[in-house]
This record gives C-alpha cells, structure tokens and sequence, in this order.
C-alpha cells in the first residue's frame, strides 16, 4: 500500500525524487484499531482522489493538447447541456455518501468512552503535561529533556530530538484507556500520530478521549495547538508495556513517593539546595525567565537582581507557590514537591549574582504552604 | 452588446486633478481601484518577507536565526498581512476597476465612501506593523488569536491588534456595500442581472458575505477587548465564559471569510478562460446557482475547523456532512471550467496560463479539503503541515494567481499598453515551480506527523523542510519578476490594440484603450 502511494505521489508531485525510502510521506498506520481504520479511510480517500484527478484532469489536457487553436482547432458551440450538468451533480453526491458510511462509522466508534479499564486525566500546562493515574496514586508532570545545546545547535542533535520527556506516560497494552484533557493555562491539544488520537486541551473544560494499544513500544507525539512561546516544545512520550511491567512500574512509582518524603524531613545544605535549585530551575522556570536569569521583559521579567528573589522570602514563595494572576506565571504550589520548591526558591536567591544569602528548607514549605493556603 | 468606442472620450468634461490631491481626494473608481493595487502588492511585499523569515528559520532543525516569540509574530503577521492586506485589497481593487466597466456605470454608486473605504487600510496596517516595534512584541498567537492566547497570555500590544482588525472590518463593510449598490442600481439598460458577467456575479455574493460576516469578527474582537480590559469573562471559564465560544463566534466569520478570498478568483477565471478558448462559458447558469450554493454553505460548516475541540458526536457528524457536501457546488463549477476548454480554440497567454494553473491547483487544495472534512481522520490531519498545504493550495494559486491572472488580462485595458508576454511567461512558470516545491511537501510532512507554528521540529522532517525552503525562495523570488514587468508595461511597453485578445467579450472591452478617466457618462445599451 505504501508503496503505491510513494508511486502516486511521484507520478502526481512536481517533486524531483531521489531517496524515497529515507523520506517518510505517509501517515503511520499506527498501533491501535482506531487507528488503522483511520489509515484505512485515509487511503481510501486518497485513492478516491486520485481517480478524481486522473480524470478530470485527463480530460483537460486532452483538450489543452487537442482542442488549441495552434493545431488548428475550431471553437464548437458545445455549451448548456442540461444531461452533462445533473451528470456532475449526481455523480459526486454518489462518491460522497460512499465516503460518508464509513467515515460515520469510524467517528461514532471514537467516541464510545464506556467501559475504560484505566482514566488517566491529561493537563496541559505551558510547556508541559501532567499525568494523573485517577484509579491509582501516580501524579507527574512529564518534561522535555532535550538540552538547550542541541536546540541552539552547540551539540549534535540526538535521534529523539525535541521528542523525548524526563518521565513518559506509561500504560499497559490491551487495555481500554479513557482520557480526560483539560488545561491550567491556554489550549493545548494531546496528539500521538500512532494513535490517531489528538484533542484539545482546554482551561476550565473537560474533553473525553479513548484508545487501546496493541503492540508495546515507545510512541511519541507533539503538542498540536498553538500555546506560546514554547509550544514546539512539549513532546509526549508513551510507553506501552505489558500488563506485569506496568504492575511493576505502579509499584516503582509508590516507591520513589516513600523517597521523596524521607527527602523533604532531611536538614538541606545551602550548596545541596543550590545544586538542585538548578535543575528544577532549568526544566520548569528557565524557559520563560532564561537561564540567565534574565527572562524577556516585559513578558516574563528578569529573577536576576529583582526585588523578589531579593525581597522577604515570604512573598518570594507566595509568587512560586500560588503563581500570578493575568500573567503566565503559574501556581508552582501543586506542581512541584517540597524540597523541588526550597530549592528552586533558594536557587533563585542566590543564582546570577543574586545576593539574598539565605535559604529555604522543605520543612519551612510545608508550614508556609499551610499558612499560604 | 453594441460597441462604441469614442463615447468614452465625448465624456470627459475634467480630467484627474493635479498633484497628491488626485489620490488623496480620489473619488474616481479607475484611480482608487490602482490605489488598491498598488497597495496590496507592497503588502504582498511585507506579507512574503515574513514568510521568508519563517521559512529561512525553518531551513534546519534547531533555532539558528530567530527566538520561538519573533516566530510566533512572523507567522501571526504573515497570515494576517495576507489575508487582509494583500488579497481582499486586491479584489476591492479589481472590483472599483471593473465593476463599473463591465455593467456600463461611470462609477462606483458611492464614490466619497470608496475613497474613505481605501483610505482607512494604509493606516490600518501602520499600526499593525507598528506593534512590532512595541514593548512585548507584535500579536504572537497566531492569525487566528485563539483565546484565551490572546486575552489573559497576550502581549499588551493585542489592544492596537484589536483596534486595527475593527478598522479593516469598517473599510471591507463600506467597500462591500459600495459593491452591492453599484452592481443593484447601477447596470446598463437591458443588462439583467442573469446577463452580468460572472466577475460581477462573485463579487456580488463576496459582498453579501462581507456585510453579513466583517460584524461578527468586530463583535468577537469587541468581546476580546472586554474580557483584557473591562473584566468580562466571555472566554475565561473561571468567570463562566467558555473558551471555545471564541472559536465558533471566529470561525463563523473566518469560513465564509474564507469564500470572499475565493469567489472572486472564481469570476475572474470565468472571464479569463472562455476568452482564451474562445468559447462561451459551458454553464453560465449553473455556475451562479454553484456560487449561490458556496455562500449559502459556508454558514454552515463552521466548525470543521474545530473537530477536535470536543464537540457532540451529533455536532461533528452535521458538520462532516455539510463540509463534503460543498464539494458538489465546487465540482460544478471546476467542471464547467474544462468542459468551457473542451471543443474550444485555445491559446496560452499569461492571464490563461495562470487561470489554467488555478483550476489545476485549486482542484488539488479542493480534493485535500475533501480528506479533510472527514472527522475522524482530521483528528490526524489537524493542525498539521497537510492543513497549512491545503489552504495554501487554494489560496495561493487560488487567490493569487486568480489576481494575476486579472492583472495580466486586463493591464493592457487599464494601461494602454502591452505587458511582455514572454517575461509574463517566466514569471508564471517560476512561480508555479516555486509553488509546488512549497506546497506539495507540505502534505507529507503534515501526514508524517509535524505540527504547524512550530519554530524547530524533529529530525525526520529536515529533509522536506530544506525542500520546503528553498521552493518558498524561488516562489518569492519570481515574484519580483512581476514587478519588472509591471515597470517595463509603463515604461516601455507596446501600444495595446483596442481589442487585446481576440476572444474576449464584455463591456469592459467597447471602451477606449486606455480606458478614459471618465466612462459610460451615457450608459450603453446591451442587447443580446
């Protein structure tokens, strides 16, 4: 099938082919049901098209070819056939309704919800997704990890660029996994090709979505709908396993939660805070305030030498903790954990020449997140 | 129709002014109508470099030359300059020059307003452009400003953006309802309106449109402009708005807005190819029952651009059905193009080659739009680069080579004289090159999976996008050919003869070459 439509492509395209086979032109078949009932009208379509073109555009450069007047061809009063037009109005309307039966059907399979085995809710933040398991306790935000160096073109750009996260969702294979997307910020939209499943993320709304994967693999996909600055940068990566592994993984997830919270009881040294700070720094807050620490004013202000992170701690932590509102500065408080906000918070204080000298413990979060609330 | 030349001459009883005030004062169809022209070429210009920058960041993978932010003003700009400013402005322009001509008027029916109606664009885009200047940059999100992107996460600069889509949306009303008046009161005696040529048929509907859908889009900016400054939540659900209502109040405007970008490209390739084939057009008829039946649909199948917004099952299926059904009106007329070449006597002028172009890329973009209009496989397609293929299949070589197409056919008319017809040539065989190198690829990265507005993108796709890039210079490139040709016609061009082509019919063509400053003070009579 592929390479029927390879042939087409170059037959109908004014494109100079050389390398096919490295140059992907079609869309995956993807490893759902849906997914390849979507391929399947896709190509359906496609060759429909196809045939269209052949023979409309047959006949006109037959008569480009024949009918000019450089041949000698004369003008024939061939016009106002009432037959020929009721022909091209019914023929069409034909065509179309045989598209429309299975593309009906496919759509109204799409959104059968009922009966999921796993819900996952999707939240889009800018630039990032949230994953929360609702049946289980698993909450995490998943990350892209693809180092400014390969984006700016200082390094050598991996084959997963700009497509892999630091945590991917993970779900088992052959089993019905509904969806429900929503949104902290602005719209986004959750597509990964190879399940032929994209939906708008939306702020203050909830979209349903469904899919079973049959194969185990890594898929990725990219946000979909315009979200800002960084909206090319927030991949989404699956991984589907078998059901044991992703009991497995269930259990790993319940672990690193026990860690954590031994973690957050822990006395923190300033340079411990700091080194951490940096890393919870560059994946969450550098985008919109740089690494500089210089952010692009007016739109996202410079954390370097600013009266916050130079200010009382106090309403230092309140802007991280509880976001700003009218502004793209997101409420951190339920994003990040304890000892992740001591040390961004430190971080930010005593970053880029930054001078304020003290620091905060993941114990002081927990009471100040109490006293914010 | 009755041919009389030297009426146009026996009507001058004054000439142009003198100086600036010709223009800035102009009432004159002829004069606003170039004025129009001229003005969308150089937006053109502006809209094109800024695909330039797009398409230069995206040459390679990674972030070479511009930041994500100026990214997203370029592509912001680019659509909004192109829509607004280069293409509708070019069919107001053709319409003030030939609408008058081709029904018999001496002019627009209310000149003053068309004066104004111009007047307003010029500054309109000033301060488009100026906010790129501003703190925060220019509109960054996207010609589509999806809420709420473009109220709570706007840049402060959105308020001038809000200010001059309200100014465009007054001058398109008052250039739509000039439009509507001249072509209702203003034909020559014996010309029904079941004789008008089909140019002025299209723009007629494209009219209708404009008024019935330019004050909804004010009324979705005005909404925008409450919920950033006065504390409305129409789009924000934490006060009860609902930001899809943005989505569907724009796209009820923005799908019949996208017919005004079409329509007229419909009449003009109805002028250009039965002139070239020398033969009357197959279905007169039936092609302005298919325009009635393009308007008439393109309230209804709004929300195809929103499949995946999370619609009802119900909704999603009226609005896969009204998509597809459009096909059928626009079969008709593509149709009715080719049967119009069959048994003609055809030869290949500029205007003709690019209206031959049109229906062949147009058909494509049309057949795309088809694949489209499924739902269930649009939740691929969406969003991807096959959508930016698709509505660049139908808008450039539909829109814009129809205005070339226009130009070509009717500058000798307007001009006097004869353009180069083998550097006209030159210009469309670069630009058609150009175009498919652009456009075609498109479709199978989007299929391969890119997003579009996106400023770098993963390695599997730099080999198109280099492709991409480089057919987005040629095409850009040859299109200051055209300029060329236009200088080297006003310069140095031959005299036109009075009947430039010889097929061509038409009132436009009874009157002197160039067309006098003043035309029809007496209306002709048309029989037939």
């Amino acid at each position: 099938m592929l390479n029927h439509f390879r042939v087409l492509c170059m037959l109908s395209c004014f494109v100079p082919c050389t390398a096919w086979s490295a140059w992907e032109v079609n869309m995956t078949t993807g490893v759902t049901d849906t997914s390849v009932a979507v391929y399947d009208l896709h190509m359906l379509v496609f060759y429909i098209c196809v045939v269209i073109s052949v023979i409309v555009f047959g006949v006109m450069f037959w008569s480009i070819f024949h009918h000019r007047k450089s041949k000698g061809a004369q003008s024939h009063p061939f016009y106002e056939s009432t037959f020929i037009e009721v022909l091209w109005t019914l023929v069409p309307m034909i065509i179309l309704i045989a598209i429309a039966v299975p593309a009906t059907s496919t759509l109204v399979d799409s959104y059968d919800y009922s009966e999921s085995d796993i819900d996952i809710q999707v939240t889009g933040y800018q630039w990032k997704w949230r994953y929360k398991y609702l049946t289980e306790d698993v909450d995490f935000f998943s990350v892209l990890t693809t180092p400014d160096e390969e984006i700016y073109n200082k390094q050598v750009k991996n084959p997963n660029y700009l497509l892999e996260v630091d945590k991917p969702l993970v779900v088992p294979i052959n089993k019905k996994i509904r969806f429900l997307f929503t949104s902290n910020d602005v719209i986004h939209a959750w597509w990964v090709p190879a399940l032929a499943l994209k939906k708008d993320a939306i702020p203050g709304f909830i979209n349903e979505s469904w899919t079973r994967i049959n194969t185990p693999g890594i898929y990725r996909g990219q946000c979909a709908e315009l979200c800002g600055r960084n909206h090319g940068f927030m991949p989404i990566v699956i991984k589907a396993v078998t059901e044991p592994e992703y009991i497995e993984w269930l259990a790993e997830q319940e672990m690193q939660k026990t860690q954590l919270e031994s973690a957050s009881q822990k006395e923190w040294t300033l340079a411990e805070l700091m080194t951490q700070g940096e890393t919870v720094y560059k994946k969450n807050c550098a985008a919109c305030h740089q690494p500089t620490g210089l952010g692009i004013p007016p739109t996202f202000p410079a954390l370097k030498g600013s009266s916050i992170a130079l200010g009382p701690i106090e309403k230092h932590f309140d802007i991280v903790f509880n976001g700003q509102s009218g502004t793209s500065m997101a409420a951190f408080g339920e994003q990040l954990s304890a000892v992740d906000l001591a040390a961004v918070i430190t971080y930010e204080r005593n970053a880029w020449g930054n001078n304020a000298g003290d620091k905060l413990l993941p114990a002081d979060v927990a009471e100040m997140s109490g006293a914010n609330k | 129709m009755n041919t009389n030349i030297v009426e146009g001459e026996q009507a001058h009883s004054h000439g142009p002014a003198k100086g600036i005030g010709r223009w800035l004062f102009a009432t004159n169809h002829k004069d606003i109508g170039t004025m129009y022209l001229i003005f969308s070429l150089i937006m053109l210009f502006v809209g094109g470099a800024m695909a330039f920058i797009i398409r230069a960041e995206l040459f390679q993978p990674g972030l070479q030359l511009i930041e994500p932010e100026f990214f997203n003003q370029m592509i912001t700009m680019h659509g909004l300059i192109m829509v607004f400013g280069a293409v509708m402005p070019a069919f107001v322009g053709l319409a003030n020059w030939m609408i008058p001509l081709m029904i018999g008027a001496p002019d627009m029916a209310l000149p003053r307003l068309n004066n104004l109606s111009f007047w307003i664009l010029p500054f309109a885009f000033l301060m488009m452009l100026s906010t790129l200047f501003m703190e925060g940059g220019g509109p960054n999100f996207g010609w589509t400003f999806y809420a709420p992107l473009s109220t709570t996460y706007a840049p402060p600069s959105v308020t001038f953006f809000i200010f001059t889509v309200h100014m465009m949306g007054l001058s398109s009303i008052m250039g739509a309802i000039n439009v509507v008046v001249t072509i209702l009161n203003m034909r020559a005696p014996g010309m029904t309106i079941m004789k008008m040529p089909m140019f002025c048929w299209t723009w007629l509907i494209t009219a209708f449109l404009l008024i019935a859908v330019m004050p909804v889009l004010g009324g979705v900016v005005t909404m925008m402009l409450m919920d950033i400054h006065f504390g409305t939540s129409f789009f924000d659900a934490g006060g009860g708005g609902d930001p899809v209502l943005f989505q569907h109040v724009f796209w009820f405007f923005g799908h019949p807005e996208v017919y005004i970008m079409i329509l007229p490209s419909f009449g003009v390739v109805s002028e250009v190819i039965p002139t070239f084939a020398r033969k009357k057009l197959f279905g007169y008829h039936s092609m302005v029952y298919a325009i009635v039946a393009i308007a008439v649909l393109s309230f209804v199948v709004w929300a195809h651009h929103m499949f995946t917004v999370g619609m009802p099952l119900a909704g999603e299926l009226f609005f896969m059905y009204t998509t597809m059904l459009i096909a059928v009106p626009t079969g008709v007329k593509i149709f009715n193009w080719i049967s119009t070449m069959f048994k003609g006597s055809m030869t290949f002028e500029a205007p003709m080659l690019f209206a031959l172009a049109f229906v062949i890329l147009f058909t494509v973009g049309g057949l795309s739009g088809i694949m489209l209009s499924l739902a269930s496989v649009d939740f691929v397609y969406h969003d991807t680069y096959f959508v930016v293929a698709h509505f660049h299949y139908v808008l450039v070589p539909g829109a814009i080579f129809g205005i070339y197409a226009a130009v070509y056919y009717w500058l000798p008319k307007w001009s006097g004289r004869m353009y180069d017809e083998s550097i006209a040539k030159l210009h469309f065989w670069f630009s058609f090159i150009g175009l498919n190198l652009t456009f075609f690829p498109m479709h199978f990265v989007g299929l391969a999976g890119m997003p579009r507005r996106i400023p770098d993108y993963p390695l599997q796709f730099a080999d198109f996008n280099m492709m991409i890039s480089g057919g987005a210079f040629i095409f850009g490139m040859s299109q200051l050919i055209f300029v060329y040709v236009l200088f080297k016609t006003m310069r140095s061009g031959e005299k036109a003869q009075h009947l430039p082509w010889e097929g061509a019919r038409g009132l436009e063509w009874t009157v002197a070459t160039p067309a006098p400053y003043h035309t029809f003070a007496t209306p002709p009579k048309v029989e037939d």
